[in-house]
């Protein structure tokens, strides 16, 4: 019974880490870049939703729209100024370290802006918890909603990607970005479409995590941005059944491992099954092969 | 006469060594200034060493790696350790000390081995992130391990504090998250130059030999260089521990300067990789003397900028981000070169007239 | 006896065949040519020769060492030495260092005496200098020996490349397409100089090209190659005028 409750939260922050997942490969498949600022508009979601929610005081539902538009704005901003100028730089490192600089700079704002104290979030979840097998296992209202989320997202994203123009633009641009340009498409538009859903995602993914794990500060987003990036990869980076498949199994491990072998280990196994499943099959579970043509 | 033949490597090796003697000049004033300031004079050294050891795989071999400084973690404790340790049988700190940084840089190479060995056929970004998990994995266990002495020797332990069993007049060296403590203070300024002029001896010639070449040229081109016989693994293997192994003595070099020093991600985790590697980036990939100013500079930089008290990390991220795009993008690339040649063109009558001087004048030195 | 012998070389690539009983024959001294119309497996050969792709089946003699399913290093290290269609330099290193490389295995000293810079060292280097000088002269790169390879003009870096290749001192030496991308004049002169090779360094090549002027100018056997399997083999001006030979370039 135990073990259930385990999988069910396993499951639970595993899907918060695939909604994360599904933004770092989206924008890994098209811009080829890691985006190590991901985490940090995690963070930023949750401090918006936090100011609607604790210090305006008004609905939760408004909270999460409003943390989505502007962690939708910010990603699209965050593109055009600090990481479009650089696509076409020589080395790829570039935009990496812009990206590290992009991420000190949400930090430092929010670090400013609502101080170094963890503020307790207000979870946005209204639903009770369903208690099951007499009690033994109990299902919170924010797992229920993280899960149910999840699934919303993950089938909106397939279907948007396969149905509609500008999702067939994204695999166009992805896939190359030339042959993508002489077809008429616009990269650009594309591109940044893609980190407005990314972020999105990410503001998403920042309230569910908040309402889990009632607590919010400066630093919020780093560890989840860099275990989703694990997980992205982990599944194979770039694929988006690879993003979901790898959050869920980088949650189920993480909270299985933390209540059954130790909790101090538990990010230690989760980054040595990462690195055993990259040694036997280096391109992720889900990942294409490319090889280089002699 | 007898003539120098100082060829044209050598002569950019000598600016190097004279850059780093002058940025300690400039860096040992610096310190006299405050306290705070003096406080920095260690830590920068080892920030220097680390970028330098680290562009021996980023700019030198070409992987990227984010783990760094998790072998500057192992040489900070295994360096402490044995320094802890061994005060009851090495009395002479100099000895002692010398000691230790060779430990600490022969476990960090080690480990930088075993890691290399399984992980250096990953590409690209992959290597990026299982070296970050290797960093992760090697900060967290150690916040994990209890390591003390008594008279029958050394224990150990991965729970706790009393179940290593010391005896009475046991000594306790590592004490789980709380860190290493005790570790006799042999760092200091002087002696951190002298490390750095070692490790930008050792990257700079390797550079410069049989084994660099070979290094660069799996960097430019791996078919290529397998197709001229030369061993992959062994060339990749072979950057990235010496790399660790420099970062080891760093690491060592940094805990003899603190009587304790835990393991946290600020100091040991990714976060830590990350600035090292900002420092390489922004130094130029690959250069070394890059890597020696860039690192001054940026960890001196938000120490400079305490005047703007709260908002200095936030000016740091801002000029980061400026610099990168400065640098690095196309457009700007384009800009600067055409400022360069409006710049030549408006020069140009200066220097003619600058040349035809200095040209007469060999003219009649001739004579 | 030939110096390299192939039978019945053969490679799939996820079903599709695209090297298929593939035999050659080349002996010491000889200038051989692998001609063929594109795609029809000429590259996949030469990766299958040097140790690239580990053939399905056959077997690859050099000197009468068997070297099939060797790793590409073994491989040169027995003797075989290549250049690329698309060349491939070290383009951040100078032009005499891209040749050092290339004699990497020739001349030997240890990590230490590198980084302390002891006689070892400074012998070694010394000869590797000027062993890589003399291939430059030969090639008429020793003026831009401080040039990094990526500034050299396009020809030039094609020699610079066959420079490299020769440095490993190989018994067999194979050209990937080494006219492409050349004007008629630069073609003529580089005819000149692989003959030059041949005479110089007792060399033995094999050469993939799509010039036919060159092809029937230099080489004095040809294999003819067609959707991965032989059409026809021999004396090159008799392969020429066969009516097969005509048909797969010229089509029906």
């Amino acid at each position: 019974m135990r073990f259930i409750y385990y999988l069910i939260s396993g499951i639970s922050l595993g899907s918060v880490y695939a909604i994360i997942a599904l933004g770092y490969t989206m924008v890994y498949g098209i811009a080829k870049m890691l985006n190590f600022a991901h985490g940090d508009v995690i963070m930023v979601g949750g401090f918006a939703a936090f100011t609607v929610i604790s210090t305006l005081g008004l609905p939760p539902a408004l909270g999460v729209l409003v943390a989505i538009i502007v962690c939708t704005v910010l990603g699209i901003t965050i593109e055009k100024i600090a990481y479009r100028p650089l696509r076409d730089a020589s080395s790829s490192l570039a935009v990496l370290i812009t990206a590290i600089g992009v991420s000190y700079l949400l930090q430092n704002l929010a670090l400013l802006i609502f101080g170094s104290s963890t503020k307790s979030f207000e979870s946005v979840v209204s639903i009770s918890a369903i208690k099951l097998a007499d009690g033994q296992i109990n299902i919170t209202g924010e797992t229920i909603v993280t899960i149910i989320t999840c699934i919303i997202v993950m089938m909106m994203l397939t279907l948007f990607i396969n149905k509609t123009k500008a999702g067939q633009a994204m695999l166009a641009v992805s896939e190359d970005k030339g042959a993508a340009k002489l077809m008429g498409i616009n990269v650009n538009g594309t591109i940044a479409l893609t980190f407005a859903i990314g972020s999105a995602l990410a503001a998403i993914a920042g309230v569910l995590l908040c309402s889990a794990y009632p607590t919010l500060s400066p630093t919020t987003g780093s560890m989840p941005g860099i275990k989703a990036f694990v997980a992205a990869v982990f599944g194979g980076i770039g694929s988006i059944p690879g993003a979901l498949l790898g959050g869920l199994l980088l949650g189920i491990i993480e909270t299985l491992g933390r209540a059954y072998i130790s909790s101090q280990l538990s990010d230690v196994i989760v980054f040595g099954v990462l690195i055993v499943v990259l040694v036997v099959k280096p391109t992720g579970i889900l990942g294409k092969k490319i090889q280089e043509k002699v | 006469m007898k003539k120098i033949n100082i060829s044209k490597q050598g002569k950019s090796n000598l600016i190097t060594y004279g850059i780093i003697l002058l940025l300690s000049f400039l860096l040992f004033f610096i310190g006299q200034s405050s306290y705070q300031l003096k406080g920095l004079l260690v830590p920068v050294c080892t920030q220097i060493m680390l970028a330098v050891s680290l562009n021996l795989t980023v700019g030198i071999l070409g992987e990227l790696s984010l783990g760094h400084a998790g072998f500057m973690c192992i040489g900070t404790f295994v360096g402490a350790s044995f320094s802890i340790y061994m005060e009851q049988f090495i009395p002479i700190a100099g000895v002692r000390f010398f000691l230790a940084l060779f430990i600490g840089a022969l476990s960090a190479g080690i480990m930088g081995f075993l890691i290399g060995l399984p992980v250096l056929r990953l590409k690209g970004d992959y290597l990026a992130i299982v070296t970050l998990a290797f960093g992760e994995i090697i900060k967290n266990i150690v916040n994990m391990i209890y390591l003390g002495y008594d008279s029958k020797g050394l224990h150990f332990s991965m729970t706790d504090t009393a179940s290593m069993g010391l005896a009475e007049d046991g000594v306790v060296i590592i004490k789980g998250p709380q860190g290493v403590m005790g570790t006799p203070a042999d760092s200091n300024f002087g002696i951190g130059v002298i490390l750095v002029l070692i490790t930008v001896f050792i990257v700079l010639n390797l550079i410069h030999s049989r084994d660099g070449r070979a290094i660069m040229a799996i960097r430019d081109n791996e078919i290529a260089a397998e197709s001229v016989g030369i061993n992959i693994t062994k060339y990749k293997l072979m950057a990235f521990t010496i790399s660790a192994a420099l970062a080891g003595m760093a690491g060592s070099f940094y805990a003899h300067n603190y009587n304790n020093i835990k393991a946290s991600t600020n100091n040991f985790g990714y976060n830590m990789s990350i600035m090292i590697l900002v420092f390489v980036v922004l130094g130029g990939i690959g250069s070394i003397r890059g890597s020696v100013i860039a690192a001054t500079i940026l960890y001196m930089l938000p120490e400079m900028l305490r005047f703007m008290s709260q908002y200095r990390m936030l000016v740091y991220a801002i000029v980061l981000i400026i610099m990168m795009l400065f640098t690095w993008s196309p457009k700007a690339q384009e800009w600067k070169s055409v400022q360069m040649e409006k710049l030549k063109v408006r020069l140009k009558p200066v220097i003619d007239k600058f040349r035809k001087k200095s040209s007469d004048k060999l003219t009649k030195e001739g004579e | 006896m030939a110096l390299l012998e192939v039978q019945n070389l053969g490679i799939s690539f996820g079903g599709l065949r695209a090297v298929d009983d593939f035999n050659l024959q080349i002996n010491k001294g000889q200038l051989y040519g692998l001609i063929g119309p594109n795609g029809a497996g000429k590259t996949t050969v030469f990766n299958l020769l040097t140790g690239v792709y580990k053939p399905n089946e056959g077997i690859i003699k050099l000197d009468g060492i068997d070297i099939t399913g060797h790793s590409n290093i073994e491989i040169n290290k027995a003797g075989i030495a290549r250049t690329f269609q698309n060349i491939r330099l070290f383009k951040d290193q100078t032009v005499l260092d891209n040749v050092k490389i290339g004699l990497h295995n020739k001349y030997h000293y240890n990590t230490l005496e590198g980084i302390f810079r002891l006689p070892g060292y400074r012998k070694a280097e010394k000869q590797m200098d000027e062993r890589a000088m003399e291939l430059l002269k030969v090639f008429e790169l020793d003026g831009e020996s401080h040039y990094l390879a990526s500034n050299l003009p396009y020809g030039k870096q094609r020699k610079l490349e066959i420079a490299r290749a020769l440095a490993t001192e190989p018994k067999l030496l194979l050209l990937d397409e080494p006219a492409a991308g050349m004007n008629p004049n630069e073609t003529k002169e580089l005819m000149d100089t692989i003959r030059f090779i041949r005479e110089k360094f007792d060399m033995t090549i094999l050469l993939i090209e799509h010039d036919m002027k060159l092809v029937s100018g230099i080489c004095e056997e040809l294999t003819v190659l067609n959707f991965g399997s032989v059409l026809c083999q021999g004396e090159t001006s008799k392969v020429l005028q066969n009516p097969e030979v005509i048909k797969a370039y010229l089509g029906e």
